[in-house]
């Protein structure tokens, strides 16, 4: 197989208006005639759904809460990034663009992000049109912030709740296309499987999660916008529902499976506190604007923080890094705190955690105006550790937090696969081998907004518009084979439940695949997990029956899948010989315990295809090109 | 085990929990002893322990929404002792942990009790009345592309400020399930009072009020008898200011009604 990534002639900067013109365009009148379904109404599912209604498509939107509103890019916290300018600051396209690309440790492609950099300022406009309210300065513009891996402020932000504010505008979108009757909303809908007919994508399989109803959907084209898999660790700043089980399935149909290992792991989080503990809660990363991240100097100093002098602390992000400071990426931010856990210098009980500290900035600027900026935040982390950060410094720990990994996709955003769409995290375009902090809302909204608006127009404009009946043998294939998992799952009433398997992957994932990889415990994990999935399915007990509400149901087919991936990402850590961004192999590394990497034999996007259960994977690559930018290694210092 | 706070001992408690198998079935109130819960864990963690218990002795695990567990989604939504989303005030039932309770404590767990909220199945409720009302008008009609400049018109920053918080309704339902007449004023009026108090929302701002207090009535939920229960019980603050500012904002619209 080639992989074909579509990237349009020319220079860079006129790649996207020159493919918007050479796009074929399907006439209005005849736009009534597609139907198109849209699985997820996140940023990137809401506003795709939406702004394909006004263009007068048919549109089948699903999700498995129950309210579209809630899809977990609600709980985004910081903010958006766009290339405004507004604060003249020396932003621009291109540095926003330069910005990703070095963020990502060169694993993404130039055209992409260049786009995504381009379009970024049309979703500040569109969001402000829906009445997204935006924080603002006092001569009633708009506020930005700084966020790590960037020296200008470009990040657009709602107090902490951003992704709220976001998310709520393109419901208000998607709600006045249901209301109109253009978007077809299925609430409490879970994709099962994704059905080809003829090679192309053309339509689903769902289960209702109410009464277990299996049923098909047909469409002309399938647009997945399932968010990101990071809950294959268990523990992740993921909502308990966020899953991979959509676009494995669609992989499991021929779609590829793009740099799986390529996972974020977030420097602000608040630290585990026992083995009970269903999910970790992330701290903004805007708070290392204000907040100073430091541990004891002495290893075994267990002296609470208000007792530990000033020179007695190691400021250590602001020492290794001076000129980014507490703002450097998140990979780097994550691997420094490990280290300075694994030295033995960690805080609080269990010594996995570092501060974060607030006391400077409160003194610089007052209590009131911290509170204003971050107040929701502290509120969060009071009530959950029952601590006070305006009075002792908060804890932190790194999480799993943002798969970079996710389908792999051409410039069109279209799949392996005709017809098949992928957006938002779900696929792996545009942050290489590490997102910077706002660029995941600003690249679901410019996805949903702004790209496949277009690029879908054109493979549909060359496409009939006949239907294909859910009756169609296809249909009624798939669903039979959705119904035989089914039972499959609730025919073996083991001994174990599945949280307890999902645990144990968990830790797998995260001893051996996580902050830090090396090819034996690579090696290891990946027999591990192959015994566990065994296990899953001889000794998984779930109760009662397909045809009711079992939450035990849904969740085992999800760990199912998670079962299958973790195995990929294993194996794809295991390929990529070389260190980049938040894949960190411990045998590629600097003397300064940077990430090293490895440009001549693994500039390329690892797509993996699917060849059958427990069977090896093949690997397709796509070289990277980059000609407008220089590989270097990355340096915040 | 946990944080700084080393002196937290594991709690015993006793729990009475709604059963109900679907919504067609009649429901009842069951007893289930816990052992060892850590005041550290959070309220839907206790319940995930109960879960696995009850999963491990053959017993159907208990029914509840949740997604976030951030406070944020919305979806948590558990009656406890009495109270929407539990004891602690502005919190939602996955925000709250397990200190505020005490050994030997007895816990009484509820569905939303609300006649458009129909009860799915244990303690899951149907909320989707609330989305309908949103669809009704809870929008500004601007279509992707096209806009201006995000920075043409200038918003003061009380404006903005005030809009943003009346915009961070999580759309939970509390406010209904905390009023005795089961309405849906406080919801209503936050996305109300948003939209009318920033430019963008000017143009539909009649038809948009007038809209969404029709759809709120035709789903069912009471009228407004401004007890104030649902502010006191709303997880993120909405003001009762918002539903003071929908009475004024439906009053106007229905001197110069443009609902034609
Ligand atoms: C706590 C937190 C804070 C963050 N903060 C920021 C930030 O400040 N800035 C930033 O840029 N990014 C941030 N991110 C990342 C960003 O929020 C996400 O990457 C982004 O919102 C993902 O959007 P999405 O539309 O792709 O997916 P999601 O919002 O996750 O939506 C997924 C949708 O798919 C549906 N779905 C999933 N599986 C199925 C299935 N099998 N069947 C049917 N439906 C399904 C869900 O119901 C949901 O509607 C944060 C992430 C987290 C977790
Ligand atoms: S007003 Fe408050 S209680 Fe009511 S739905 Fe919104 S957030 Fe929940
Ligand atoms: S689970 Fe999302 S608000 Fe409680």
């Amino acid at each position: 197989m080639i992989l074909d990534s579509k990237i349009p002639e020319g220079p860079l900067a006129e790649k996207w208006d020159k493919h918007k013109f050479n796009v074929k365009l399907v006439n209005p009148a005849n736009k009534r005639k597609y139907d198109i379904i849209v699985v997820g109404t996140g940023l990137a599912g809401a506003s795709a759904a939406a702004t394909l209604a006004e263009l007068g498509y048919n549109v089948k939107a699903f999700c498995y809460q129950d309210s579209p509103r809630r899809a977990h890019s609600i709980a985004a916290q910081g903010g958006i990034n766009a290339a405004k300018n507004y604060q003249n600051d020396g932003d621009s396209v291109y540095r926003l663009f330069y910005d990703t690309i070095k963020g990502g440790d060169y694993r993404a492609r130039e055209a992409n992000v260049y786009r995504l950099a381009q379009v970024s300022v049309n979703i500040i406009d569109q969001c402000v049109a829906q009445g997204v309210p935006f924080a603002r300065e006092y001569g009633g513009l708009l506020a930005n912030r700084s966020f790590g891996g960037a020296q200008v402020s470009r990040t657009f932000y709602a107090r902490g709740q951003t992704g709220q504010q976001l998310l709520l505008g393109a419901y208000s979108a998607l709600n006045r296309q249901i209301a109109y009757g253009k978007v077809k909303m299925y609430p409490r809908t879970e994709m099962l499987d994704l059905v080809m007919v003829d090679g192309k994508a053309r339509g689903i399989v769902t289960r209702h999660l109410i009464t277990g109803k299996i049923e098909s959907h047909s469409a002309h084209a399938v647009i997945l916008a399932t968010g990101g898999y990071g809950n294959v660790f268990f523990l992740s700043t993921n909502a308990m529902g966020s899953n991979t089980t959509a676009i494995w399935r669609a992989h499991k149909k021929g779609a590829l499976f793009a740099n799986p290992c390529f996972t974020q792991i977030h420097p602000t989080c608040i630290p585990v506190s026992g083995g009970y503990q269903s999910k970790l809660t992330l701290m903004s990363e805007s708070l290392r604007n204000d907040g100073r991240v430091w541990v004891p100097k002495a290893v075994g100093d267990n002296r609470p923080a208000d007792q530990i002098p000033e020179d007695e602390r190691d400021y250590f992000l602001e020492r290794k890094y001076p000129s980014f400071g507490n703002l450097v990426p998140r990979d780097v931010a994550s691997r420094n705190a490990k280290l300075a856990c694994d030295e033995g210098r960690g805080v609080g009980t269990t010594k996995l955690a570092v501060y974060l500290d607030f006391a400077d900035a409160i003194k610089r600027e007052g209590l009131e105006k911290i509170s204003q900026k971050y107040g929701n935040l502290f509120d969060m982390y009071s009530k959950i550790t029952g601590e006070n950060p305006y009075e002792q410094p908060m804890r932190i720990y790194p999480a799993v937090h943002y798969t970079m990994g996710g389908l792999w996709v051409d410039y069109n955003l279209m799949t392996t696969v005709p017809g098949l769409y992928a957006t938002g995290e779900c696929n792996f375009s545009d942050h290489g081998a590490n997102r910077l902090g706002a660029s995941a809302l600003m690249q679901g909204l410019a996805d949903g907004y702004f790209v496949i608006p277009y690029t879908i127009g054109d493979y549909l404009a060359q496409n009939p518009t006949a239907r294909v009946e859910t009756s169609h043998p296809a249909f009624k294939e798939a669903e039979a084979n959705v119904q035989a998992d089914v039972n499959r799952l609730l025919s073996i009433n083991g001994t174990r439940t599945v949280d307890d398997f999902h645990k144990a992957l968990g830790h797998i994932m995260w001893d051996y695949c996580g902050m830090a990889r090396n090819a034996e415990g690579l090696q290891f994990a990946k027999q591990e997990i192959r015994k566990l999935r065994d296990e899953f399915w001889r000794d998984v007990k779930i109760l009662g029956t397909n045809e009711e509400l079992n939450v035990t149901l849904e969740k085992a087919g999800r760990v199912a899948d998670f079962l299958e991936l973790g195995e990929l990402m294993v194996e794809d850590a295991l390929n990529r010989n070389e260190s980049c961004g938040g894949h960190f192999r411990e045998e590629y590394q600097t003397p300064e315990n940077e990430a090293l990497r490895d440009d001549e034999n693994y500039t390329y996007v690892a797509a993996w295809e699917y060849t059958g259960p427990n069977q090896q994977p093949v690997l397709h690559k796509e070289e990277l090109k980059f000609e407008n930018v220089k590989l270097t290694q990355r340096s915040y210092k | 085990m946990a944080g700084n706070n080393p002196n937290s001992k594991p709690m015993n408690l006793t729990l009475k929990v709604w059963r109900q198998k679907n919504s067609k079935a009649a429901g009842n109130l069951e007893t289930y002893q816990i052992k060892d819960i850590s005041p550290e864990m959070s309220f839907l963690e206790m319940m995930d322990v109960l879960n696995e218990d009850l999963l491990l002795k053959g017993i159907d695990p208990v029914a509840f929404d949740h997604d976030c567990r951030e406070g944020i989604c919305g979806m948590c939504s558990l009656y406890i002792n009495g109270r929407a989303h539990g004891p602690e005030r502005g919190t939602t039932t996955c925000q709250l942990h397990m200190r505020k309770f005490s050994d030997g404590d007895t816990i009484t767990i509820e569905p939303w009790r609300a006649g458009p909220f129909p009860v799915l199945k244990d303690l899951c409720t149907d909320r989707s009345a609330l989305d309908r009302i949103q669809q009704a008008g809870g929008y500004i009609s601007v279509n992707t592309g096209g806009v201006p400049d995000a920075n043409e018109i200038p918003i003061p920053k009380t404006i903005a400020d005030k809009a943003f918080d009346a915009a961070t309704c999580i759309q939970c339902g509390a406010c209904v399930a905390a009023c005795k007449n089961g309405s849906a004023m406080l919801f209503t009026s936050a996305k109300v009072s948003q939209l009318a108090m920033l430019p963008q929302g000017q143009v539909e701002r009649k038809t948009r009020v007038e809209n969404m207090v029709a759809q709120m009535d035709k789903e069912g939920f009471g009228a407004c008898t401004n007890i104030g229960s649902c502010a006191a019980e709303c997880p993120v603050g909405i003001s009762l200011e918002n539903i003071a500012m929908l009475n004024r904002e439906y009053i106007g619209a229905s001197f110069t009604s443009e609902n034609v």
